[in-house]
Order: structure tokens, then C-alpha cells, then sequence
């Protein structure tokens, strides 16, 4: 009896809904907690953003234009397919090092839940009419600011990843995921979660690769609306705000260091991505 | 932009007869101005370290006004260490209820000296009295009213957090609605238990100042308001100094973007409150007298000095031509000159340096090729003026359609379906306002939904309320002013790592 060979995976990056390699032909090497090489992943180059950012961008208006209700379906289809899946992530957690990968797996699934039941809540919740002196039925709404790019913190490469993810696309932004340098298995499999449970191609584009080579490019993207910077290195932070001012981006990062914590989930971080929009309607017989 | 056929634009028949205006000037008795301001530091007016003092002068007639001290370094160091001491000994701990009562208080003092106020602005700022009277100063003390009755209930704004305030606020404010944006920046900062330096512009710092005495008579803790003059170095040392916690800055994007690099890394808040380049949009069912006064006070009010000035007017096609008649037949009854006859429209603009600025981009419109008009008006001798002016034959690409001016000049668009002026008015890296004017309610909220500008005024344009949020998309700034949202960007929560 011959013992049969396992299929590898090859690990790309995931943009426009779709799984290319690096059109720069480059990858590099992701190492276990054992030392072990567990793959070689795609590593992006300043082009592959280019082309991420497009996609998300152009998937962007569709996203948005979805009813809350559908959004809030579509991102709680996301941890229906994160659980069949789960015995992956878990391997995945374990190779990089994760003391209870169970754990770890269970609380990025119920943070999709959590957040796809916010879909059609959050306006309720924070935003507001306003008594204004005058004939006009005045309201303010959140909207989303758009296309987001998310810098994954380089600890926690699952739960870390979606506690960014999630609230960014929960209200109609698409996001560039820069996924953790050196764990980014958990975003590559997510990515493919992602591609098999109606959202969208583009929503969200996962890219792989050097955080210190890509992250001043998506900084300073002029088509980039906002830049989550939880996984931006401690001593790239002032260029990269500093980068942000070029077309005025909005900076986040975790209001929570640690995404297990109870104030890893927040309304707050969907609004931190959102814009308020006041109208103000004539009121006339 | 679509090629249409038209007339070529022609003066409006004159209307017979032509009826002259008396004047009818406001007093400026009520006024006291001194010769010399300091520095409004820990409670008292003191001399600058600087030893430095500018002139602030009346726009409308180039006369000196007042000296007023300039702030050097040590003078906001000063100011900043003012702040701190009184923000963590007498005010971050004092309950709601009682901050609350101070601003009750300055809301009601400038109730009561709304008059010289207004007379004030008008006379440092160059903006019509009827303005400074009836819009300034009534929004002013409806900001601090309105922020006063949050200071104890902040609890209940943000549901599942708990608010704490941030400590020092450097506040930094333009020309344009000098006493306005002070009240802007001031309520809710107070309200939410900060203390402040407050940098007002340094060619209207005069109403401030005074608001500076009135804070003085309500016996606001010494400290908790700050308040230096100066210039745009001034206005740096508030931002950058590092026992600042909070900045917010209403200005040009071009400074705010400065001021975003020159805090990147520090972990300081900021709130930016930019330029814009707002859309005001005419369908063809819409009422069009009254669209016509809401286009005129879209881009005239206030010399067209509005950062959410209406200054791109988009006109449906069919509405395009009766609609130019009206607007230049209007413009022809505006009257420009003396700000402090009740009867003007359009004052003076605000100084020599905004009028050049002005002049060149419109220079830029009949060079570009757009056709410029303007009605014809006795302009005063001296001050800085500019005439009302209309462009049509505009296009997208043209600088003028694409540059904040910041003056009373309104470039002309047409479009023919929604979608299309959605795409021209969103056409823009600003996104601060945007203005729709039809008779359909539905097509309202289709056009608000799509805007990206932080305030859609439908029917109406340039209307302001301190219950309503404020403030824009993209590269018009991030965080909102007024109403319940103006008060997170001075606040912490717990559990917030920052």
C-alpha cells in the first residue's frame, strides 16, 4: 500500500475576488513556532496594492448600495462557512504559535455574528434628529467613508484580523487587508471563506507580503478614504500619519490592544469608519 | 460637460425707474474699543512675553482698529500651563451641573450685549451688520445655551461608554465667522470638561477678545479659556505644543493638511474643519424665485468667506436660462458697500490678501475661457471690495470649479439627469456640503444618499444649528461640529488605549 500524497496549497493573494499570485513573481518563506517552513506566501508588491485598492474601490458603491439586512446575512454567512472550516484555522493558529487555537477560532467566528447583527442597528444606535429652530426635518446618518485600508496586527492573525475587518465592512466599506507578515496563513484561508460566501469580489482583498515595503504605498494612496494602523510597526507610525494628510485620510486603530478583551467589540469601531451626513429636509404643507 | 445651445448672455433690461436706498448706518457707540488688547491668560489680560503687537484693521475702511499683542512661544507656553493647571484643578472635576452653569451664563451675556458684538464683528471683519446681527451672534449664544445643557449628561450621549475628558484643547479659528467658531470650539470643549487656548485669526481677533471679558465677568475658573493672538506662527506653537491633548482646526485644507503631518506620531487628537467646494443643485421643477435667493445666499453670504459656500451651481438644463435671468436681475438689486448700513448684502472682504486671492482665480476664469458677469455697482474708495460675479461657460476642469475661491463668485454648470449631477457634484476632493433645490421630497433623500458632503441642505442652503452636526467628507476634514457628535472629538473612554 502506497501512502497517498497530501495536496498542498499554494497561498495567493486575494484580489477582486480572484487568486493571483504576485505579479511580481515574488514570494517568501512562513515559518511554524517549530521552525518548520508551513508554505510560501505570495509577497505583493506596491502594483498588487494598486490593483487591490481598484478592485475595492470599484466593488465599493455595490457593497454599500446592499441592504443592511442583506449585508447582515451575507457577513453572518461568513462564520457559517468559518465553522466548517474551523479545523484548519486551528491547525493554521497552531503553527503560529497559539496558545488555545480553539479559542482563538470560536471568538473569530462570534465576532462576525456579533458585528452582522450591527448591519442594520448601528444607524439606529448613533445616529440622531436633531431639534434644529426651524422647518426642516433634520437628521444625521452614518455612512460608510468608503474604501479602507487595513494594516492586520501582526499578533493574533485571525481573531486580530477580523476584529479589524469586520467592523470596517460591516456599514458598506471595502477594505485592502495587509495580512500579518509573519503568520499570514488564517488571512489566506479566510480569504478563501470569504470568496465562497456572497461577498462580493473586492469587498475585501487580502494581500500578502512585507508590512514595512506596502504599507507607506497604501498611506499614501490618494484613493484610499481611511488606514487602520493597529499593525503598523511602533516606529512607522508617524510617517504613515504623516503620509494620511496627503488627501486627508481618517487613521483608526484598536481602541482595544489586546482582541479578546470585551472592548475588542464596539459600535464605536463600525462608526470609526463611517461619516456622519446631516440633511436637512424642508418641512411644507 | 454637455455642449448646449444658448444666447449669449445679456445685461438685464433695466427696470425704470431706479430707486435710490438712504443709508441707514448702525452706531458704533456701543463700541469701546481700546487701544491696545493682551493676552486673555489665567483669567487676566496680560502684556505679551513677546512684546510684540499687530494692528487689526477695519476692511471696509483700512483704518486701525485696535493693537493687538502677539504671541510668541513663551506666551503660549504660558497659556498652555494656564489651561492645564486650571483643567486639573478646577474644572475637570467639577460636576456637570456646575460647568454647565457657567456657559449658561456666557450664552446669556452675549444675549445681552448681542448688539456691540455684532457691531464689533462687523466692524473687524468687514461682513454686512444685518449678518453679524441676525445670524453671528444669535448662533453663538445658542451654541454655548445648547452645549450647556450637555455638561451633565454625557452619560447618556454614548450608549456603553464612559466619557472623560481629554485635558487641554489648542483651538485654532478663521476670519470668517470670528465669534462663531469661537463659540464653536469653546461649548463643547467646556461642556465636556476640557480647558482651552484659543488662537483666533489674526484679522479679526477683536470679538474674541471680548468674549474673553465676558468670560471674565461670568467668573469662569482663570484658565479655563485662554485666549492668543497672532498669526499662522501662533497659531503652530498651539498645535505642536506638547502639553496639548486635543487640536481642532477650522481653516484651509491646505493648513490643515500641515497641521496633520506636524502632529503625526504625537497621538494628539484632531478634528479638521477644511475647504470646500459645494454643489448647489437646481432641478427644473424647483421653485426658482426661491431657488434664486437660496443660490444668492449660497455664495453671497458673507462675501462668499463660507467653507460650505454653495459656489458651483449646478442647473438642469431646461431651468438653465430662466434661471440666469433671475439670478442677474437679482444680482443687480444687491447692494454692496458700507457693512454697517443695515441695508447691505455684501460687505467687505475681509482683507487685502483674501481680495488678491480672489482676483487671481477669477482672472483664471476668463483666461480658462468661462464668461464672466458681474452687475454693475459704485464700489467705495477705499477697503478691499468685490463684485458679485457670476461665470457660465464653465467647465469642470477649469480652476474655478475646482478651487475653493472663498469669495463671492459662482461658477455655472448644467446637467441633465440625476446621476449626472450627482458624478458633477461629487466631482471634487472637498465634501463638505451640498445644496438640492426641487419640489420633490423623494428625489431629495435619492440626492442626499448619494452626496458625499457632510451636510445637505435641500431647499434651503447655508443654514446653520448648533443641534445639527457639522462637518465634511474626504478632504473637507474629519469630525463634526455641533449637536450631539461635536461632543465625541473632545472626549476619552474608558478602554480606549489612546
Amino acid at each position: 500500500m502506497t501512502e497517498r500524497v497530501p495536496v498542498r496549497r499554494t497561498a495567493k493573494l486575494f484580489i477582486g475576488g480572484e487568486f493571483p499570485r504576485s505579479e511580481s513573481g515574488r514570494s517568501y518563506e512562513i515559518f511554524g513556532e517549530d521552525g518548520r517552513v508551513l508554505a510560501w506566501a505570495a509577497r505583493a508588491s506596491r502594483k498588487d496594492l494598486r490593483e487591490a485598492v481598484r478592485a475595492a474601490r470599484a466593488a465599493q458603491p455595490g457593497w454599500a448600495a446592499k441592504t443592511a439586512y442583506n449585508r447582515g446575512q451575507i457577513l453572518y454567512r461568513v462564520a457559517e462557512l468559518m465553522e466548517g472550516r474551523r479545523a484548519q484555522f486551528e491547525a493554521e493558529l497552531a503553527d503560529a504559535g497559539a496558545a488555545d487555537q480553539a479559542w482563538g477560532v470560536n471568538a473569530a467566528i462570534d465576532r462576525w455574528v456579533w458585528y452582522a447583527g450591527w448591519c442594520d442597528k448601528v444607524h439606529q444606535v448613533l445616529g440622531a434628529t436633531n431639534p434644529v429652530a426651524g422647518p426642516y426635518f433634520n437628521f444625521t446618518i452614518p455612512e460608510p467613508t468608503g474604501m479602507v485600508g487595513i494594516v492586520a496586527p501582526p499578533d493574533q492573525p485571525l481573531l486580530g484580523l477580523v476584529s479589524r475587518l469586520a467592523p470596517a465592512i460591516v456599514s458598506g466599506n471595502t477594505a485592502v487587508v495587509l495580512a500579518s507578515e509573519r503568520a499570514p496563513l488564517p488571512a489566506v484561508s479566510l480569504a478563501e471563506v470569504l470568496a465562497t460566501s456572497d461577498v462580493p469580489g473586492g469587498v475585501v482583498n487580502v494581500l500578502t507580503g512585507f508590512t514595512k515595503e506596502l504599507v507607506p504605498w497604501l498611506a499614501g494612496h490618494m484613493d484610499v478614504n481611511a488606514i487602520d494602523v493597529t499593525g503598523v510597526p511602533e516606529d512607522m507610525r508617524a510617517e504613515v500619519e504623516s503620509l494620511s494628510a496627503e488627501n486627508v485620510k481618517r487613521v483608526t486603530r484598536a481602541k482595544a490592544a489586546d482582541p479578546f478583551s470585551p472592548e475588542a467589540q464596539s459600535p464605536y469601531e463600525i462608526t470609526a469608519l463611517m461619516e456622519f451626513k446631516t440633511v436637512w429636509h424642508p418641512m411644507g404643507a | 460637460m454637455a455642449k448646449i445651445e444658448r444666447q449669449e448672455p445679456q445685461a438685464p433690461e433695466r427696470r425704470e425707474p431706479v430707486w435710490e436706498y438712504a443709508t441707514a448706518p448702525e452706531s458704533t457707540d456701543i463700541v469701546r474699543l481700546e487701544d491696545r488688547y493682551g493676552l486673555f491668560v489665567g483669567g487676566e489680560f496680560v502684556e505679551p512675553k513677546s512684546g510684540r503687537y499687530f494692528e487689526t484693521i477695519n476692511p471696509a475702511t483700512e483704518e486701525t482698529l485696535a493693537e493687538v499683542a502677539e504671541a510668541g512661544p513663551e506666551d503660549v507656553d504660558l497659556a498652555v500651563s494656564a489651561a492645564r493647571e486650571a483643567h486639573e484643578r478646577r474644572w475637570r472635576d467639577l460636576p456637570g451641573t456646575e460647568r454647565a452653569k457657567y456657559l449658561f451664563r456666557i450664552a446669556r451675556m452675549l444675549q445681552e450685549r448681542a448688539r456691540e458684538f455684532a457691531v464689533l464683528e462687523t466692524m473687524d471683519g468687514g461682513k454686512p451688520i444685518k449678518e453679524s446681527r441676525d445670524v453671528d451672534l444669535p448662533l453663538a449664544a445658542a451654541h454655548f445655551f445648547y452645549y450647556a445643557g450637555w455638561a451633565d449628561k454625557l452619560e447618556y450621549a454614548f450608549p456603553h461608554r464612559r466619557p472623560r475628558p481629554l485635558g487641554v484643547a489648542g483651538q485654532v479659528i478663521p476670519w470668517n465667522f470670528p465669534l462663531l467658531m469661537a463659540a464653536w470650539k469653546l461649548a463643547p470643549a467646556l461642556a465636556t470638561g476640557n480647558a482651552a487656548v484659543l488662537k483666533p485669526a489674526e484679522t479679526t481677533p477683536l470679538t474674541a477678545l471680548l468674549l474673553g471679558q465676558v468670560i471674565q465677568e461670568a467668573e469662569l475658573p482663570p484658565g479655563v479659556v485662554n485666549i492668543v493672538t497672532g498669526a499662522g506662527e501662533t497659531g503652530s506653537n498651539v498645535v505642536t505644543h506638547p502639553d496639548v491633548n486635543k487640536v481642532a482646526f477650522t481653516g484651509s485644507t491646505e493648513v490643515g493638511k500641515i497641521i496633520r503631518r506636524a502632529l503625526a506620531g504625537t497621538g494628539k487628537r484632531l478634528t479638521l474643519e477644511l475647504g470646500g467646494k459645494a454643489a448647489n443643485i437646481v432641478f427644473e421643477d424647483a421653485p426658482l424665485d426661491q431657488a434664486v435667493e437660496g443660490v444668492v445666499n449660497g455664495i453671497f453670504f458673507n462675501q462668499g468667506h463660507v467653507c460650505c459656500a454653495g459656489s458651483r451651481l449646478l442647473v438642469q438644463e431646461p431651468a438653465f436660462e430662466p434661471l440666469l435671468d433671475k439670478l442677474k436681475d437679482r444680482l443687480q438689486t444687491l447692494r454692496v458697500g458700507n457693512p454697517l448700513d443695515k441695508n447691505t448684502d455684501i460687505g467687505a472682504i475681509n482683507s487685502r490678501q483674501q481680495l488678491q486671492k480672489i482676483e487671481e482665480l477669477v482672472a483664471s476664469g476668463v483666461e480658462e475661457g468661462a464668461e464672466m458677469y458681474q452687475p454693475e455697482c459704485v464700489l467705495p474708495e477705499r477697503g478691499f471690495w468685490f463684485r458679485p460675479t457670476l461665470f457660465t461657460n464653465v467647465s469642470q476642469s477649469h480652476r474655478i470649479a475646482r478651487e475653493e475661491i472663498f469669495g463671492p463668485v459662482l461658477s455655472i454648470l448644467t446637467f441633465r439627469t440625476p446621476a449626472e449631477a450627482v458624478e458633477k457634484a461629487n466631482n471634487t476632493p472637498y465634501g463638505l456640503s451640498a445644496g438640492v433645490w426641487t419640489d420633490k421630497g423623494s428625489r431629495i433623500l435619492w440626492m442626499a444618499e448619494r452626496m458625499k458632503a457632510g451636510v445637505v441642505w435641500a431647499n434651503t442652503f447655508n443654514r446653520f444649528d448648533p443641534t445639527s452636526p457639522f462637518g465634511g467628507y474626504k478632504e473637507s476634514g474629519f469630525g463634526r461640529e455641533g449637536g450631539l457628535h461635536g461632543l465625541e472629538p473632545y472626549l476619552d473612554f474608558d478602554g480606549d488605549s489612546e
